[in-house]
């Protein structure tokens, strides 16, 4: 009995003041959470931490990094070819389309510059990795692999070549997460591309649907409607596409029709994303110098 | 003071990264609501067997790191992490001598607790949620406790000091 007792009393002195402990870390934790919550200063703190976790990313990026280059490297000669000849037809037809954009462009530019707008805001990108997505399915959270080292910031739109997948809300130094316009907390400024009617579309949860709960009534809109961005909220460049509206349902007692709208960008499949920058700063036009110069001769 | 000197991190510190890498891995979408809280158990584990090295400072640091991870709260996954293992602190007596299925039982409790908190913090907070799906990783995580206890045994005897 005495050895055991003696024991005891050797084990349970090294377990000292575990509720104060406790108590203390809760109160801390509560703490942040109210900063976190109401104010957003803890950003640094984020940003610190955030350094740790991504050596982890990339290890569990790693498989399938390692995959994909596998794959890439095994695939037959005669598929590349394929793939390579199914690419090359792909960029003609691409830069077909573009030569006529390039020219409506200079067209908008020039008519721009006659009546003294100003120039139009162009869009730079650059493509991003998807490291990971959230592992909590009520945050629609995914993580590129470029950050403010590569001049991401807060806010960013994020884009595939099919539409707006989300925007950046926290970017780290070597990594950014984001969040996907289908995530519950997230909304966006759009506007149906008929007929230029403004509304906000908001994520539900799910990745292949929004709603858009703001729509009286009598509203003109219609199945089929594509929805783009109509760059009012500031956060993105207006006039890229979001969602197709595939339902409309006026139910004659509410004051607002319930309407939803399916994302045009894939956006539980995309490996690639896009950043966007609107560079804003106004640089006059080439068209707009030689106009003002011919005026001075 | 000798006790001080056995003192082997090693394997909780790699269990605990495996863990957290567990927990940001990507999974197939049907699997996403049955994601067990590895890092929850891991800690559990830890603190259940070596109370005097790894309590409620590792918690709260390891919760931070997760909060930070999966993009919630800051201090949300802290707070619950502590809660848990002060409870695992408080009972490890007790809990090293139940038989496997009470002790499964006990950490489907933990898990239960871990998870009432997360919800409770999202509801003040305002986050959207659908209650059932916080059900998910307790299910999991007690069906694969026994099997991680068993795993864990050679890293237990490397960090036994």
């Amino acid at each position: 009995m005495a050895p055991a007792k003696a024991d005891r009393r050797h084990r349970s002195p090294h377990l000292p003041a575990t509720g104060l402990r406790f108590l203390l870390l809760a109160a801390l934790s509560i703490l942040l959470l109210v900063i976190d919550h109401r104010h957003n200063h803890l950003d640094a703190v984020r940003k610190a931490i955030g350094a740790t976790v991504y050596p982890l990313r990339v290890i569990v990026d790693a498989p399938v990094s390692l995959w994909l280059w596998i794959e890439e490297a095994s695939s037959s000669r005669n598929e590349l070819q394929l793939e390579i000849s199914r690419l090359n037809a792909e960029r003609l037809l691409t830069q077909a389309r573009l030569q006529k954009y390039a020219a409506l462009e200079a067209e908008n530019t020039r008519l721009r510059a006659l009546l003294e707008a100003t120039s139009a805001v162009r869009d730079q990108v650059r493509v991003a990795e998807i490291m990971s997505v959230s592992s909590n399915p009520f945050r629609h959270v995914l993580v590129v692999d470029k950050g403010t080292r590569d001049g991401v910031f807060d806010g960013q739109a994020i884009i595939d070549a099919d539409g707006v997948v989300g925007q950046i809300i926290e970017a780290g130094v070597l990594s950014s997460q984001g969040i996907l316009i289908s995530d519950p907390d997230h909304a966006l400024p759009v506007e149906v591309n008929r007929n230029g009617l403004r509304t906000i579309a908001v994520g539900t949860g799910e990745y292949d649907r929004l709603v858009l709960p703001f729509l009286p009534n009598n509203a003109d809109i219609r199945e089929g409607d594509l929805l783009v961005t109509s760059g009012l909220g500031g956060a993105f460049p207006a006039g890229y596409p979001v969602a197709v509206v595939d339902s409309v349902v006026r139910i004659p007692q509410e004051p607002f029709a319930a309407v939803s709208a399916a994302p045009s960008a894939a956006l539980n499949q995309v490996r690639e994303v896009m950043l966007i920058w609107s560079a804003e700063e106004p640089e006059p036009a080439p068209e707009a110098v030689v106009s003002e110069e011919a005026q001075g001769e | 003071m000798s006790r001080e000197r056995d003192f082997h991190p090693q394997p909780v510190i790699i269990t605990l990264i495996i863990a957290l890498m567990l927990a940001i891995a990507p999974m197939p979408d049907w699997a996403e609501p049955f994601r067990p809280d590895w890092v929850t158990m891991t800690l559990i584990y830890w603190s259940m067997n070596l109370p005097r090295y790894y309590s409620i400072g590792w918690a709260w640091i390891i919760g931070l790191i997760l909060d930070v991870a999966q993009g919630t709260l800051l201090g949300q996954h802290a707070l619950a992490l502590s809660l848990v293992i002060y409870v695992t602190v408080t009972f490890h007596l007790q809990m090293r001598q139940f038989p496997t299925l009470q002790l499964s039982l006990t950490v489907c409790a933990l898990l239960a607790l871990y998870q009432f908190i997360l919800f409770w913090i999202n509801g003040v907070a305002g986050v959207n949620t659908a209650a059932i799906t916080y059900w998910g990783p307790v299910i999991s995580g007690s069906l694969l406790w026994p099997l991680m206890t068993m795993l864990f045994g050679g890293a237990r005897y490397r960090a036994r000091t």
